[in-house]
């Protein structure tokens, strides 16, 4: 038997920003995560992955992410998305000071 | 040191006019990522984790205080206001924006500084000795001929696509402050029986994920032949390197496949070939290069203030006894400035320090600086009399720790803080290890001792040469670090060995301290150093102290 499907959110950076985007359901690029469109269907993840791609005047690298959905909202599961969700760990440059 | 003439500024005042056309045509669309992404690599830009990464070539390593300065201030108007020196003796700026970036390059330009061949599958930045032109063991200054490579490697058309990488390091010491082993080709500066210099040629050293000490391809090579001969290797790489596996891509592997004598055979022959083609065009450049490298004024004074400051002040004599190595002049000394305080970033240093540091150099320096590949600066010309003002400014700036050589001047990677390859984080390990052997004030204690940290595989961080060398990786979706011993980056060059498996991200810090507590037992006496017990003993007693659990289970 496959492995269950795991919820997936589509992922990049921008073009201009370089930071890291979340893609929402309206097909916009977010900046965090808690506002991305959550796909609970693998069809479906294949194809946001392509509507994102065709987005490459905006944003670059366009890949899938595992996340979770807890109590506190949506989660990455692994510690690299997990650290691009935050920005790096020896400054508050990035995302943990921009979000806030 | 070298000054750019006008066809330096014409060349890279055409090739940053090329990039800027090359972002505006990315942003309205005419290119895409596909097209637009070797042309950025080959201008320095990188899309890290969370942002682009400009990576700024410092040839050699040397810098005067105007291009301090200017790096200080790309650092205040496009970025967030620092630096990260690294490895290669280059300077990355961690937060820059796409459309900031061709600006960034014509600031640099303007003070004969780019970010060409940062990246890409090209000749990199030619590193060299970081006590260039003042160490005490020198047989000749290194950069001449560094910067001849350079401007030869530039844009050389056969050269750039090459199957991989290339690094060159040179040097001109017998002791090899350089890696001159660990790269693609190692220029070791000798002299013949004649007492010529000429250059003991080293190819297909390198690290990453399958490190390799470098081999002897020529005993003695003249130095006017050194361009042929270079362009002989690389040639003879362009077309047997592989170009089927970017892991196998290397000249190391290729060296590794066919076997030294093959590889000098065909070297030797494509030599013969172009040799007679360099007409001598390029030794006549070399003295144009040399007269710029001329030694400095050396100032005649007392240095009667040092002696005293060196007596009264304990501070300021620990400072001296840890960062200052001797200079070939009697009077003066190399001043190696920490840029690993304990707990900050390595390598990491803010507008304002750079401004110091370009202040120091421009009264007391002779104009120069050099960045280390082991991510400190250096102030290589300073008269001892100035050594007290020099460490009173230092301090007042956060760059005084005393620490260079010693367990917390740590080389780390940017690892997964910054790096989209990276596999784990490296720079809160360096971070912890140094806090912790400084708040148990051991650190003078333990000595001499290199810890390198890469957050992957590629080796950045230098991890198999350091004396403990830690490697970051994933292991099913968790940080594990694992620990090679041993390793040596110098003119005895050998590659660690793993000591056993890897340990979590919260137990790397407690199985360094069990190596280091082994280690101060296990010596024979304060001078005899962690690698040196570790030749005289071996693996054992250390694997012992990292893995006490197994060891309990199998006396039991």
């Amino acid at each position: 038997m496959s492995k269950p499907f795991s919820p997936k959110v589509v992922t990049a950076n921008d073009l201009l920003e370089g930071d890291v985007v979340y893609l929402a359901a309206d097909d916009t690029w977010v900046r965090d995560l808690q506002d991305a469109e959550i796909i609970e269907d693998e069809a479906i993840a294949d194809l946001r992955l392509l509507d994102a791609s065709a987005q490459s005047d905006v944003v670059v690298g366009v890949y899938l992410i595992d996340v979770i959905r807890d109590e506190a909202g949506l989660q990455t599961t692994h510690f690299r998305e997990e650290f691009r969700t935050k920005g790096p760990s020896n400054y508050n440059h990035g995302k943990q000071v921009e979000l806030s | 040191m070298y000054h750019y003439n006008d066809f330096d500024r014409d060349f890279l005042a055409e090739r940053n006019a090329q990039f800027r056309a090359q972002v505006e045509r990315r942003i309205d669309g005419s290119l895409s990522e596909d097209e637009f992404k070797p042309l950025r690599l080959m201008n320095g830009l990188y899309l890290q984790l969370h942002a682009y990464m400009l990576r700024v070539a410092i040839p050699y390593g040397t810098l005067n205080s105007a291009q301090m300065d200017q790096l200080a201030m790309i650092a205040d108007k496009w970025d967030k206001g620092y630096g990260h020196f690294t490895t290669r003796q280059n300077i990355q700026y961690n937060w820059p924006k796409l459309r900031d970036v061709p600006d960034m390059l014509d600031a640099l330009g303007e003070v004969g500084m780019h970010a060409i061949q940062t990246s890409g599958n090209t000749i990199r930045n030619v590193t060299a000795d970081h006590f260039a032109g003042a160490a005490a063991d020198e047989i000749e200054d290194p950069r001449p001929v560094a910067e001849l490579l350079r401007q030869w490697s530039t844009d050389h058309p056969e050269f750039q696509f090459l199957p991989r990488k290339f690094k060159i390091a040179v040097t001109g010491a017998e002791q090899d402050r350089a890696v001159t082993k660990a790269h693609d080709i190692g220029l070791r500066m000798v002299r013949n029986d004649a007492g010529e210099p000429g250059f003991e040629v080293i190819v297909g050293g390198g690290l990453g994920r399958t490190p390799m000490v470098g081999k002897v391809l020529r005993d003695f090579l003249p130095k006017a032949d050194l361009l042929p001969y270079c362009e002989a290797i690389v040639s003879v790489y362009n077309l047997l390197g592989r170009r089927d596996n970017k892991y196998k891509a290397r000249i190391k592997i290729t060296v590794h496949e066919n076997g030294i004598d093959e590889i000098r055979r065909l070297v030797e022959d494509r030599f013969a070939l172009l040799r007679p083609e360099f007409s001598g065009v390029d030794q006549e450049m070399l003295a144009g290069i040399e007269a710029q490298f001329a030694p400095p004024a050396f100032t005649q004074a007392s240095v009667a203030p040092f002696k005293a400051a060196y007596h009264e002040n304990p501070a300021f004599r620990s400072w001296v006894d840890t960062n200052i190595t001797k200079h070939r002049n009697d009077d003066y000394a190399i001043v190696s400035i920490s840029i690993k305080k304990h707990g900050d970033t390595p390598g990491d240093a803010t507008s304002e320090q750079m401004r110091v540091m370009a202040a120091i150099t421009r009264e007391f320096g002779h104009d120069e600086l050099r960045i280390s590949h082991e991510q400190n600066v250096i102030l290589p010309h300073v008269h001892k009399s100035h050594l007290p003002q020099i460490y009173a400014r230092l301090r007042d700036a956060d760059l005084a720790t005393a620490n260079i050589g010693l367990i917390s001047d740590i080389i780390a990677c940017p690892g997964m803080d910054y790096c989209a390859l990276a596999t784990a984080r490296s720079i809160p390990v360096a971070q912890k290890i140094a806090t912790r052997f400084d708040a148990l004030k051991l650190e003078h204690e333990i000595g001499q001792l290199k810890i390198k940290i890469s957050g992957c595989i590629n080796a950045c961080g230098h991890h198999h040469v350091g004396h403990i060398g830690i490697l970051g990786l994933d292991r099913a979706g968790v940080e594990n670090y694992q620990i090679t011993l041993g390793g040596d980056g110098t003119e005895t060059a050998v590659i660690g060995e793993r000591a056993g498996p890897g340990f979590a991200y919260d137990e790397i810090v407690p199985a360094i301290e069990r190596l280091i507590y082994a280690y101060l037992d296990l010596r024979n006496d304060a001078e005899e150093t962690f690698l040196q017990t570790y030749r005289r003993l071996g693996m054992a007693p250390f694997k012992s102290a990292l893995y006490p659990e197994k060891e309990a289970k199998n006396a039991a």
